[in-house]
């Protein structure tokens, strides 16, 4: 088995990354496939806590590329799923203690025996994001839809191009259907049309990831969460099913609905 | 965008807050993708003109030289309205 790289990237802080990784590599493992998802925002250690895995940790990714551990001693086993790993990031040291060729070495060691390596990257488009984007096979860019993250996940959508890891494939998270219905929300297709790339996700506002987030249980396993629904179709494409988007679910008015009649709306 | 009810309730001039942002990010990314700095489109425009100046005769004042966005590519648009011409180009 060869393993393919993810790396989860998005130029803006806070639009969703680690929450995306630790929501898809969790729906990835439901369907079975091994997974391992490495933190790579070193210094500021988070997908430990989304993953609720954050007691166990010993030895973490820099340990594993300074040699001071062994690979399998610096991987947490999610015990909830079959084959779910974490290699959390070093608290204590900054991005400069791992460098591009590092992860392109550690995802080789990697490979045969996962199926999807997913890498939580850095905010910004430093040496953080460089590490990530170095081993990537495929990589998805997270946004929201406003004005400013659309306009780093341009920037970052760029970057990957010319880095020749393209095209990246578009995850818009935080989506409120009923907004967007009323005009105050860049729409899904704005944003495609402005960003010209393929979307892959686009999760819900959703109060469950805040939930889940609390108790350190990824709501793509929550078979009720309307998110985790829509973690769940991202998985499964990535894994080469076509899933329709679900419609966003909006109370319609009787004044929307003869709006889409007269031809207008979503 | 806008739903049934806001096309009606709205008036023109108080625009959908999404329809503002798409336009917005609009802009801002045209000067993000292309790096080019105001200045250095005065510039580039000046020294346009003084070429085709050379060959035809148009007003001044009317040229525009602007970046335009397809897709995720750029291009450099220049529109330079001639002066009395009967054998028109074709203007963009």
């Amino acid at each position: 088995m060869s393993g393919k790289v993810l790396t989860v990237t998005s130029g803006k802080g806070g639009v969703g990354k680690t929450t995306t990784v630790a929501n898809v590599g969790a729906a990835l493992a439901a369907t079975g496939s091994r997974v391992v998802c490495i933190d790579v925002d070193l210094g500021l250690r988070n997908l430990d806590v989304v993953m609720g895995l954050e007691n166990r940790i010993v030895y973490d990714l820099v340990h594993v590329i300074e040699g001071q551990c062994r690979l399998r001693q610096a991987m947490i086993k999610d015990k909830r799923m079959p084959e779910l790993y974490l290699i959390p990031a070093a608290q204590t040291r900054d991005k400069t203690a791992v460098s591009p060729s590092d992860m392109v070495r550690l995802a080789e060691e990697l490979k045969p025996d996962f199926d999807w390596i997913v890498l939580d990257s850095p905010a910004g488009i430093e040496r953080g994001f460089r590490n990530a984007l170095a081993p990537a096979d495929q990589v998805l860019v997270i946004t929201n839809p406003e004005v400013s993250a659309v306009r780093d996940a341009d920037r970052i959508i760029g970057l990957v191009e010319a880095e020749r890891k393209g095209p990246a494939q578009l995850v818009i998270n935080r989506v409120r259907p009923d907004m967007i219905e009323r005009g105050d929300m860049l729409s899904v297709d704005d944003i495609l049309d402005i960003l010209a790339v393929d979307l892959i996700g686009k999760i819900p506002e959703d109060e469950s990831i805040i939930i889940g987030s609390n108790r350190g249980s990824p709501v793509a396993l929550d078979p009720d969460s309307s998110a985790g629904q829509a973690f769940r179709n991202i998985a499964r494409r990535l894994n080469g099913e076509e899933v329709d988007f679900v419609q966003p679910q909006v109370k319609t008015s009787f004044f929307s609905r003869l709006g889409r009649l007269m031809g207008r709306g979503a | 965008m806008s739903s049934f009810l806001n096309r009606v309730t709205r008036s023109r001039s108080s625009q959908a807050s999404g329809s503002v942002a798409k336009d917005r990010l609009k802009l801002v990314l045209i000067h993000d993708r292309t790096d080019i700095p105001p200045a250095i489109m005065e510039e580039l425009r000046d020294e346009l003109m003084g070429v085709i100046a050379r060959y035809v005769d148009f007003v001044r004042e009317d040229v525009e030289v602007h970046i335009t966005r397809e897709s995720r590519s750029s291009r450099l648009v220049a529109e330079v309205p001639l002066r009395n011409q009967p054998r028109t180009r074709s203007r963009r």
